[in-house]
């Protein structure tokens, strides 16, 4: 086939050939080169602004990359379920306000309910707080998808009304009071307190691990297709592909890595160990946060229910045409309510890590979330009109939008005025993508 | 006169089969039957409920009154799923596959082979699919690319070899050539004929009374939602089968169904 094209092609053509050609044996995605390339493009100009208006960039250091991960969390993990709930050519506008209703009914059911009959601390009480709020998300969710599915009200209708309900609701439950502080091991979710991030070395051996599973994934789609004598994709693609795959991972644990605990809790953790400390101060590695750790966690499940089960494939297939999916003896409406119910659980999810964050439940949690939520999937790639999307699209949509705005605070621009940006880059991100798929199409 | 296959029980029997949408009867009290190895035409005007008959056969739609009986058995179908329990396969005019997955995805939708672990096992479509396809169109190699990709003809391969790979024994083909070229048209034909041998039933719906009279061996022709009449081709004319369409005049050589004209 290649061969074909090379004795075809003119001298002029073989530059640009062998780009296609590149990126054809290896599958990668040009859509995810080009986020990827905006990315850096976003890091750098902030590291750059903030050099030459401060004298110091702070925006590349690997305490605020580190930072930036974990605040992205919250929207990355919402992200992955509005995905699928977009490709099914739905919408769920009321994700911000069922977050804020979660967070909020978490918050008591620790604080008012659960600390009284226990005690605070008691081991037991961050694993119920947790399941009431999955619980609660699933029921939720599922509600919404009874409405859209076996009612047939439209999504964008039935989530508005929710959006209204879930905030009603979130007042009803605390009458705009803080509720604090959450129990000390649910806190540690939202990547903290001391303990929230698993340290250097479990770093390293989870990225280790994360090399491997490349390697057997690359090997294992070999095997597969060589069982069935399909075409393979070119040896030396897929050593690139290993190779990048896990010098990304491993660049990414040590970015994490050379990021040190705050020196108060350094301070604190030497006075309560008996350690002194040396002159030249105690470097203590943060590695991995928890919200970082669920955050790709999810992305992981999310993305192997998507792509490798049938769930998945129905949510592609009603996104290409309902009626077809149907017809082919597709349970399109329960695949609609399961999905609503899912949407549910990752709001309660992202709910728990909000609240633990902020070591505290209030009627602010969550607000305009769903806004940030489908901005970041639509900046992943997603497609308002159904059928195309992919989970690691949106995650990384979330990680530009995050982006922005902390780069903007770390330049102490006005929050009038980031508000602004963000919202243009929405559009601009959806115009260029438009732009780039009407030139390769 | 006895229009059906002596002797050999009906694959499917429609008895007396009714549905109204709104205040509209869109099929008011038709039967139909259909033999093994046997292609009854369905001809009418748009509008005439050929189609809308067909797709309670399908599941697509749910009847209001009447029965369905399949190898002499009473059979429930409520949802498209029942009617593929039954081993009816439908392609659609409208080409009902999901365009933004690939011509493995489609040709299982609903269906998926599984690995041992519960997930999709691709490869093992892939290659099905690959095998079926081989043989309905040997050329065809866009295995990867979404069905959207496709050409009309591929896309309605792609419709058939979902019938043929599920080994359907009732197959339901809604207007296949309408969105086709004319060699596309023709391989359809071929391929129809060939199920046809296998001792598949068909029932083909056209409004194009030449596809019909080529491939058919019976016809039946519906107006205002009623059968008009049932003929075998080689007792009609394409005239005496066009006076039933237009006029609803049932020809000597047909049984009279309720909606004949009475004269």
């Amino acid at each position: 086939m290649s061969s074909t094209t090379d004795s075809q092609a003119g001298p002029a053509m073989v530059q640009e050939g062998a780009i296609q050609r590149f990126l054809r044996a290896t599958e990668l995605d040009t859509r995810l080169l080009g986020m990827i390339a905006a990315l850096i493009l976003i890091w750098v100009g902030f590291q750059l602004i903030g050099q030459w208006r401060t004298g110091e960039g702070v925006f590349l250091t690997s305490r605020n990359l580190w930072n930036l991960m974990v605040q992205t969390s919250v929207i990355a993990v919402m992200s992955t379920g509005m995905v699928l709930i977009i490709v099914m050519r739905h919408i769920d506008l009321s994700v911000g306000s069922m977050l804020s209703f979660i967070g909020v009914v978490a918050g008591v059911t620790q604080v008012y309910w659960l600390a009284p009959m226990l005690g605070a601390e008691h081991p037991a009480i961050w694993i119920i707080a947790l399941l009431v709020a999955i619980v609660m998300g699933a029921v939720l969710g599922a509600f919404n998808g009874y409405l859209v599915a076996y009612a047939g009200i439209p999504s964008f209708i039935v989530t508005l009304g929710g959006l209204i309900v879930y905030n009603g609701a979130a007042w009803a439950v605390i009458r705009g009071e803080t509720v604090a502080p959450m129990n000390q091991t649910f806190e540690l979710i939202g990547g903290t307190p001391r303990g929230s991030w698993i340290g250097g070395v479990a770093s390293w051996g989870l990225g280790g691990l994360a090399c491997l599973a490349i390697l057997w994934a690359i090997l294992a789609s070999r095997t597969a297709r060589r069982r069935f004598q399909f075409p393979q994709r070119p040896v030396w693609a897929e050593v690139f592909l290993a190779i990048l795959g896990c010098c990304l991972v491993l660049g990414v644990v040590y970015v994490l890595n050379s990021a040190y605990w705050p020196p108060g809790v350094v301070t604190r953790y030497a006075r309560e160990a008996n350690i002194a400390i040396p002159p030249e101060g105690l470097n203590f590695s943060k590695g991995f946060s928890y919200p970082m750790l669920i955050a790709l966690g999810v992305g992981l499940v999310m993305t192997f229910m998507a792509t490798r089960t049938a769930f998945g494939r129905y949510i592609y297939a009603i996104g290409g045409n309902p009626e077809a999916a149907e017809l082919a003896g597709v349970n399109t409406r329960w695949i609609t309510l399961c999905m609503f119910s899912l949407m549910g659980v990752l709001t309660a999810v992202a709910a728990c890590i909000s609240a633990a964050r902020l070591d505290a439940a209030s009627n602010s949690l969550g607000q305009f979330d769903e806004l940030y939520v489908i901005a970041a999937t639509v900046i992943g790639g997603t497609s308002l009109a159904g059928g195309v999307g992919t989970i690691y699209g949106a995650m990384l949509g979330a990680l530009l939008m995050q982006s922005l705005q902390s780069g903007m605070t770390l330049l102490n621009v006005d929050a009038a005025y980031k508000d602004m940006v963000v919202g243009s880059v929405l559009v601009l991100a959806v115009y260029l993508d438009l732009v780039f798929r009407r030139k390769s199409s | 006169m006895d229009t059906s296959t002596n002797g050999a029980k009906p694959l499917v029997e429609m008895k007396d089969i009714s549905i109204a949408f709104g205040g509209i009867r869109a099929v008011d009290h038709a039967s139909l039957e259909l033999y093994p190895g046997e292609v009854v035409g369905l001809l009418g005007h748009n509008g005439a409920g050929k189609s809308t008959l067909i797709k309670i056969l399908s599941g697509a739609y749910q009847r209001d009154h009447g029965e369905i009986y399949i190898k002499g058995e009473k059979a429930e179908i409520n949802n498209p799923r029942d009617a593929k329990r039954y081993g009816i396969e439908t392609i659609y005019q409208t080409l009902a596959l999901a365009d933004n997955v690939d011509a493995a995805a489609n040709l299982f939708l609903g269906r998926e082979l599984k690995t041992k672990w519960g997930t999709l096992d691709d490869a093992a479509m892939e290659a099905a699919a690959r095998e079926v396809m081989g043989r309905l169109n040997p050329n065809f190699r866009r295995f990867k690319e979404p069905v959207k990709k496709l050409s009309g003809g591929q896309r309605q391969s792609v419709a058939i070899a979902r019938a043929i790979h599920f080994n359907a024994n009732i197959l339901i083909m809604d207007e296949p050539t309408a969105a086709l070229g004319p060699q596309e048209t023709k391989q359809v034909a071929d391929l129809t004929l060939q199920l046809k041998k296998t001792g598949i039933g068909i029932f083909l719906i056209s409004h194009d009374i030449h596809d019909v009279f080529e491939l058919s061996d019976r016809v039946s022709v519906m107006k205002n939602g009623r059968i008009v009449g049932t003929a075998k081709v080689k007792d009609v004319t394409k005239d005496e089968v066009l006076g039933m369409i237009i006029l609803g005049k049932c020809p000597p050589g047909a049984i009279p169904g309720p909606g004949a004209l009475q004269s």
